[in-house]
């Protein structure tokens, strides 16, 4: 990698001092960034370390009973503390393996939103807001296709504030080499109707299937999804799997979701 | 009871203390006072005229040694291939130039056209971010059927086309045709042997190092058999006579084939240590190593199988390309010639089989062994076209086989080889009580209850190991003796030194070896430590490959150690006053037969060394003898494997349930590290079958070419333990080697593949999928779904 500073503040105030130098980075929990850095892909003059700000940590329950997620929490830390939303808890635990679990967090991986990865599943189809040092953005306006998301220059994800449903479920294809998500679909019961959110799968990043959240709504059960399906126009199609493969697996994974709801 | 010592014991492997605790001594743990790095430029498009390559600014970059280009390699040799294969018209094989750094052209994505020493890498790397390549790019040839076709891009100018070579062995073409016409029933299949990348653990390193003080080359480096690099860099490369270079693979971390050839890597830095006057070092990052280390199989065959009314079959005649890649690696040429057509008898006493190999170069990385190079192309074609023939004739594809298996040995193949022993219904018997053939129905209905659908896939395979009887592949076009060496050192005291030209990397030579030693000398295994990976301290033998360290290289320590016992024994004979013919060894005494007169190993030992009451006159003093041996023929490990899978049908993901290895070895010297072995190989097989797929796309670019698309196997891929039983209990020793062994390291890999896709097949065949007749590997979902629906 290429040399740079490195400043670790401890109050999101000092890092949104920090991030406003030139060419400053923000650093997560580095699982992105840092292969990129070795790699030369990537040349910041200044790395704003997030993982020194205590107030970016932890989950807990808010006044209106949302889970809130600080945004340096880690995938470990949700998968043991999020288990008011079962599917957000499993989805956490199945992240890449223990390292990765204990280094990587829930903002980094919402402010990459990287096409195949999973929380923005979660985020989606809870209808979650992403809160950043300057506003709130609700999840239905924060993805903006693959890697783009609304935030803005030096902007940092300090929460996660996350709608409690009556029942979810993240249901996750692997891809057999990176063991990202070939497809992974979140579904979340509301008590006014379901949202179901697919990552993995199309050229434009995580999507809501509302063909399925209608469906659903109307009868919760796996045979609601039978006859419906997604077009394999505009999904990824690469080594592992065609467009047609992937809408295919839209469906299996959607009904999988539903029975594995609790 | 089992043994607790020596041949047939299974002792913990002694030199996993070192490695699990971090006290290995790797390529990459080698440091050199004052060394410099390297960081290569490689080509990132697949075929490209080299117009000009600007180093001057570069050059003035902080920290840089020297920057080298192809044109500082002019003169020098360029990388040799070491088995020449003749062409079906009598003409030799092609073999373009390969040098250093590319001169002229770039030929692959990763082909190293220029290079940075400096004193750090991150110095070498930036500099290298300053050199200014014009690269035009040309058109590339990936496909070997394009690649064949007339007019096509052609790979090397200097050749008439992407040819390297026509090969035609076997049976004669009319008494093959007439098996053919003479057919009730032929099955003809047509599939892929998907291309892999190795993935050791440990990427190539290289550290070059020169004395100006002797003039002395040293070569450190990842590999498994210092010899061979000392001598093709040595003679073929660079012109440094033996006595001044010395190669050096300490603890290596896996080879699977791909470390077994001399590289460019190699040849530079030992070129540029004495350039530079510093000691240069090379760690290959894994990116590198997909687009850098040889890589293995890609195959693509058509195989006919002509049975006649009874099922017999009468004939087998197979078309294949190979691919070579964009130069000849190492042994290259001889994968799909002579370490697979030899092999297309199978277990099986057909009369005719007539192989047809075409290798062709494209713009890809060069193809060359990776563990069972060969055979398992040969095995996975006819034991696929076997289970295709049972199907497509409604017999049992375990019946089937047995029909036709050889049972009387000796047994000339039509394809040169003579298998000397075997019994191929035994490891069938066997196969058939581990899978339990008779409890698959209700295991079948059990998956179809939670929606799966499960299928038997059963498999046999031969293979030809100890490589090899020199004078028979020298024949063949071999261009080095294949035979080993060993050093035994008895020290005054009675403890030993064995000095190995097997390389051990993963293997357990160090816990092995010691354990024949001292079984025929009756001594403790701990005092025998076994010395390898240095050319300054080892005979001249060959190294490590194609199963044959304990059947080539243990060969030779016996006869080195029998050598040793007979020395012993006059030394005895004159401490005990009896004729040697009267000296028996048991237990580390000598004794005089029927006395009670005997003097221990150590009384003996320091006899030799301290030569004080010794017969002088009779025999030197000292106690150490080499012996070179030269095996008499292939030895050939043979086995049935049996796997089940479960198919989801609305994913098309495969799970392996089950999966069972009887194998024939001959004789175990130590059954725990032989488990592993196969263990391991066929995690590897099943790596094939179901994930690793090295991919490009149309213009040369590695679509495959990290971690994030390159599927290896993990541990959740294989069966629990209870489920994956290896055995070993049929042995019909060897008949040539004084050992009775036959090799295990590469049966797991040979094996496993065509099982596994067998399972499948017959998975959707019981879910009504009756279509499909064959899903070329790796039997990915994706590919599994295609099928299904067909996509």
């Amino acid at each position: 990698m290429y040399s740079f500073d490195m400043e670790r503040p401890t109050s999101v105030a000092d890092a949104v001092k920090a991030l406003a130098r030139d060419e400053a980075q923000p650093l997560g929990g580095g699982q992105t960034l840092i292969p990129t850095l070795k790699q030369r892909l990537a040349a910041p003059s200044v790395l704003v370390s997030l993982s020194g700000i205590a107030e970016m940590k932890g989950v807990c329950k808010t006044d209106d009973g949302r889970l809130s997620i600080g945004g340096g929490t880690t995938h470990a830390m949700v998968a043991r503390n999020a288990g008011d939303i079962p599917g957000l808890a499993s989805l956490a635990a199945n992240i890449g393996d223990p390292a990765v679990r204990n280094r990587g967090t829930i903002g980094g991986s919402l402010a990459n939103n990287d096409p195949s990865a999973c929380y923005p599943a979660a985020a989606l189809a809870t209808g979650a807001t992403v809160i950043t040092n300057s506003r709130e953005i609700a999840a239905d306006d924060y993805f903006e296709g693959m890697f783009a998301t609304a935030l803005e220059e030096g902007e940092i994800i300090t929460e996660i504030r996350i709608p409690v449903p009556e029942k979810s479920a993240y249901m996750k294809f692997e891809q057999p080499a990176s063991r990202f998500a070939l497809v992974g679909v979140f579904v979340a019961k509301f008590s006014d109707g379901v949202r179901v959110a697919v990552t993995g799968a199309s050229e434009e990043g995580v999507f809501r299937w509302t063909e399925a959240e209608e469906a659903l709504s109307a009868n919760f059960a796996p045979e609601a999804v039978d006859g419906l399906s997604v077009s394999g126009d505009g999904m990824i199609s690469d080594l592992h799997g065609s467009g047609a493969y992937r809408a295919h697996l839209v469906g299996v994974m959607t009904k999988r979701a539903v029975a594995a709801a609790s | 009871m089992p043994k607790d010592h020596g041949i047939g014991a299974s002792p913990k492997r002694r030199e996993d203390v070192r490695f699990l605790t971090g006290a290995g001594n790797y390529t990459d743990d080698i440091n050199i006072h004052g060394q410099a790095y390297v960081h290569f430029l490689r080509s990132d498009v697949a075929h490209g005229t080299i117009k000009s390559i600007d180093t001057s600014e570069a050059e003035k970059m902080p920290g840089v040694v020297k920057i080298f280009t192809g044109a500082d390699f002019e003169g020098v040799g360029g990388i040799p291939c070491g088995w020449q294969v003749t062409d079906k018209d009598g003409a030799p094989m092609k073999e373009p130039a390969h040098p250093v750094l590319a001169q002229g052209k770039v030929r692959h994505v990763g082909d190293p056209y220029a290079a940075v020493v400096a004193d750090s890498l991150e110095q070498a790397r930036t500099a290298a971010e300053a050199i200014v390549a014009d690269i035009e790019e040309l058109p590339a040839v990936v496909d070997m059927g394009k690649a064949l076709e007339p007019g096509a891009t052609k790979v090397h100018d200097d050749l008439d086309d992407n040819l390297c070579y026509d090969w035609l062995f076997g049976t004669d073409t009319e008494t093959t045709q007439a098996a053919f016409e003479s057919a009730a029933h032929v099955t003809t299949l047509e599939l892929v042997n998907n291309r892999l990348v190795a993935n050791p653990m440990e990427p190539r390193v290289a550290v070059g190092e020169f004395s100006r003080a002797n003039g002395e080359h040293t070569l450190h480096t990842t590999s498994q058999n210092p010899h061979v690099i000392r001598l093709l860099m040595g003679a073929f490369v660079l012109g440094i006579p033996e006595h001044k270079l010395r190669v050096v693979a300490p603890d290596v971390g896996g080879g699977f084939g791909t470390k077994i050839f001399h590289y460019a890597e190699e040849a530079f830095c030992t070129f540029a240590a004495k350039a530079c006057n510093r000691p240069v070092k090379w760690t290959s990052t894994r990116s590198e190593a997909f687009m850098s280390d040889a890589h293995g199989r890609d195959h693509v065959t058509k195989i006919e199988l002509a049975l006649d009314k009874d099922n017999n079959f009468i004939g087998v005649r197979t078309d294949t390309k190979a691919n070579m890649g964009a130069y000849l690696s190492t042994f290259a040429s001889s994968v799909p010639t002579w370490l697979h057509g030899t092999l297309m008898a199978g277990n099986y006493k057909t009369p005719a089989v007539q192989v047809n190999v075409k290798a062709v170069f494209t713009n890809t990385v060069p193809v060359d062994a990776y563990r069972g190079a060969g055979r398992p192309e040969a095995t996975f074609q006819l034991e696929r076209v076997i289970d295709k023939a049972a199907r497509e004739l409604n017999v049992d594809p375990i019946r089937l086989r047995r029909q036709n298996f050889v049972t009387e040995f000796p047994y000339e193949t039509p394809v040169a080889v003579a298998y000397d022993t075997g019994d191929y219904h035994a490891t069938m018997d066997k196969m058939e009580e581990l899978i339990d053939i008779p409890g698959f129905a209700a295991r079948r209905a059990a998956s179809e209850k939670n929606g799966k659908l499960r299928g038997l896939g059963i498999n046999c395979f031969i293979e030809a190991c100890g490589i090899a009887p020199s004078n028979l592949v020298g024949q063949l076009g071999a261009r080095a003796g294949l035979y080993d060496a060993a050093t035994v050192r008895v020290n005054a005291t009675g403890s030993i030194s064995v000095m190995v030209g097997a390389h051990s990397h993963g293997q357990g030579h160090e816990t092995v070896f010691p354990q024949v030693v001292a079984e025929m000398l009756g001594i403790d295994e701990s005092m025998i430590d076994i010395v390898h990976g240095d050319t300054s301290k080892i005979p001249f033998g060959m190294g490590t490959y194609g199963s044959r360290s304990l059947a080539v290289c243990g060969s030779a320590m016996v006869r080195a150690t029998e050598k040793i016992i007979n020395k012993a024994k006059k030394i005895a004979g004159h401490m005990l006053e009896a004729s040697d013919s009267d000296i028996e060894l048991k237990d580390g005494q000598f004794s005089v037969a029927g006395t009670d007169k005997s003097v221990a190993w150590g009384d003996v030992t320091l006899a030799a060394y301290v030569p004080h009451n010794y017969p002088l006159e009779d025999i030197e003093p000292g106690l150490e003898e080499t012996a070179f041996y030269d095996p008499a023929n292939f030895t050939y490990p043979a086995g049935a494997y049996a796997c089940e899978v479960e198919v989801d049908p609305d994913t098309g993901k495969v799970t392996i349930e089950k999966f069972v290895s009887a194998d024939d070895f001959g004789n175990v010297v130590n059954p725990m590290i032989v488990e592993g072995q196969v263990h391991g190989g066929i995690a590897q097989g099943i790596g094939q079958a179901l994930l690793e797929n090295c991919a490009y796309d149309e213009n040369g670019q590695l679509l495959s070419a990290s971690y994030m698309d390159y599927a290896m196997p993990r541990a959740d891929d294989i069966p629990h333990m209870e489920s994956y039983v290896v055995d070993h209990s049929c042995q019909t020793p060897c008949t040539h080697n004084p050992l009775g062994v036959k090799g295990c390291g590469e049966a797991g890999a040979i094996g496993s593949p065509p099982t596994v896709v067998n399972a499948v097949i017959d998975a959707l065949h019981s879910g009504g999928h009756a279509h499909v007749s064959h899903i070329d590997m790796p039997v990915t979902p994706s590919r599994v779904w295609a099928a299904i629906n067909d996509q």
